[in-house]
């Protein structure tokens, strides 16, 4: 069964930097009211730079996967960098996202995005 | 017996491949696929007949009024109606916001009450809720029962003096669920209220007999009967109707037409105002003939059948959870489910590579989902193409999808 790639297959059933983190610089929530997928995330913040990472959430593989990756990918990274991340980037890290579900797999993007634009 | 294989020969898109494999269609529930017979129909109303109706003096403004006429003949011979009784709308959807209008209209005030249930389609609550909102009425909702059934007992205790309206879905979308509209209509008579029948998922699958039933407006959509999208059907008691006041207003619908004035035209042409969907109307006569050939007896026993063996097969799948009622008499041809811990969309998506369509999501029922406690769930529905193969294609592939993500 092909539009979940082995990176998403992966990344379902073991979670990279699932949890909470104490007292995280950034903490945002992000849903997709329609079908339910909700992704949480945390980020500890030093000298503008991402130390640490936390993802929580429910809802579809792809939704749950796309943040579980996400946190490897930003992790160590500056926030300057994050801040110009694209869509691409996160899908194409995937392996690609079937077109009808690309929603659920931008949905942990969002979520950062909106963490970005508070922090 | 539906001959299936005869069936499936008249409705071109079961020849499509999807992802390299024959097409499962089972979202019929959703809008069903249409067999040649009807898209045929639809074709010749336009490279021959096509005129506006009930206007033109010539040659084919006739012809395209009668072929009009004759298809709200057969809807009303369809249902057991009569055809001054049809209104055509665009849909399930526009027949209930005129029921819901015209309705409070016509004698919904300050602190009277609408019964709804809490297995409807946002078709049939919504409207009401700004009815309550636009008159100060009150929406008083009925519970559904562990099994999937509508709360009888919580109904006939919402049901009083202030209750002017009573509106239920017959077959539940999500459930399958049978509603007794003819019990549920007993107990709203007895206070005077007027009855209001979402069939959208009934007219389709089951012989309906508007008397029998014993409701006062009933409303479905042509796409889910084999029929075209864009055409739908109020139905009214005729009495009632002719209270009612019009819904939407301008051509066709009316009589004289002073500057600041206007009188309106008899049942049902008050409640179709400008250019019905004609096309559509003749695409809905050709379905209902279909239909009628098949028999609706026959097309009952065939979903029974499907729906069953689905149930069968999913019940006895222990990572699976199967919504409504657990005897297949008791249900229309739907099938609501989930697999534990996998998200529904997930589920449609792997199905999808298989060519087998599902849905997945809340089917526009959202109360109803929070009621289960899930945001959103799988649904298989069937109609008169569908093979018992069919079922057993989607069910060994539902193991592979639990394979892969569960
Ligand atoms: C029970 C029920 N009511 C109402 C509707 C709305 O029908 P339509 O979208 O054709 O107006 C549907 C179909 O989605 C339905 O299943």
């Amino acid at each position: 069964m092909s539009p979940y790639e082995e990176v998403i297959l992966e990344h379902w059933r073991n979670p990279r930097n699932k949890g909470r983190l104490d007292a995280p610089d950034v903490d945002v929530v992000e849903a997709n009211p329609l079908c339910g997928d909700v992704v949480r995330l945390q980020l500890r913040v030093r000298d503008g730079v991402v130390e640490d990472v936390r993802f929580d959430g429910r809802g579809c593989a792809i939704s749950q996967a796309a943040a579980s990756l996400l946190t490897d990918m930003i992790k160590g990274k500056p926030l300057a960098e994050l801040k110009g991340m694209k869509d691409e980037h996160l899908l194409d890290a995937l392996g690609g996202v079937i077109r009808t579900r690309l929603n659920c797999a931008l949905l942990p993007l969002r979520a950062l995005r909106k963490g970005l634009s508070s922090a | 017996m539906i001959d299936v294989k005869a069936v499936r020969a008249d409705f071109p898109i079961l020849e499509r491949k999807v992802n390299g494999r024959p097409l499962v269609y089972l979202d019929s529930g959703a809008t069903s696929q249409k067999p040649r017979q009807v898209i045929e129909a639809v074709a010749r109303f336009y490279r021959e007949h096509n005129a506006n109706v009930h206007r033109g003096l010539y040659q084919l403004a006739a012809e395209a009024t009668d072929l009009y006429e004759e298809a709200r003949a057969k809807v009303a011979r369809f249902i057991g109606a009569a055809p001054e009784e049809i209104v055509f709308t665009h849909g399930t959807t526009e027949a209930l916001n005129l029921a819901a209008y015209s309705l409070g209209e016509l004698l919904v005030g300050e602190g009277d009450e609408v019964v709804v249930t809490a297995m409807e389609h946002h078709a049939n609550l919504i409207p009401w809720q700004q009815l309550a909102r636009r008159k100060g009425a009150r929406l008083v909702p009925v519970g559904v029962t562990p099994e999937g059934e509508l709360d009888l007992g919580e109904l006939a205790e919402a049901i009083s003096d202030r209750t002017k309206v009573v509106a239920a879905v017959h077959v539940s979308n999500v459930l399958g669920t049978i509603n007794p509209v003819p019990e549920i209509a007993e107990l709203a008579h007895k206070v005077g209220a007027v009855v209001v029948v979402d069939a959208a998922q009934s007219v389709p699958h089951l012989p309906v007999s508007v008397r029998e039933l014993g409701a006062d407006l009933l409303a479905f959509s042509g796409h889910k009967m084999l029929g075209p999208t864009g055409i739908g059907v109020l139905w009214g008691r005729k009495e009632l109707l002719e209270k009612l006041p019009p819904f939407l207003t301008g051509g066709e619908m009316i009589r004289e037409v002073w500057l600041d004035r206007a009188t309106w035209n008899d049942v049902p042409y008050k409640f179709e105002a400008g250019t019905p969907p004609v096309a559509q109307a003749v695409g809905l006569g050709a379905a209902v003939d279909y239909l009628s050939s098949l028999g609706m007896e026959e097309v009952r026993r065939h979903d029974l059948e499907l729906t069953a063996r689905t149930l069968e097969g999913l019940l006895e799948r222990d990572y699976v959870t199967v919504y409504g009622p657990t005897e297949p008499e008791a249900r229309g041809g739907v099938v609501a489910f989930n697999l534990r811990g996998i998200h529904p969309h997930d589920v449609a998506t792997l199905l999808d590579q298989e060519g087998i369509a599902i849905r997945a999501g809340h089917h526009c029922a959202q109360p109803l989902h929070r009621l289960l406690g899930i945001p959103a769930s799988c649904r298989v529905s069937f109609y008169v193409y569908n093979t018992p193969e069919e079922v057993d294609t989607f069910l060994s592939a539902l193991d592979r999808v639990w394979e892969a993500l569960g």
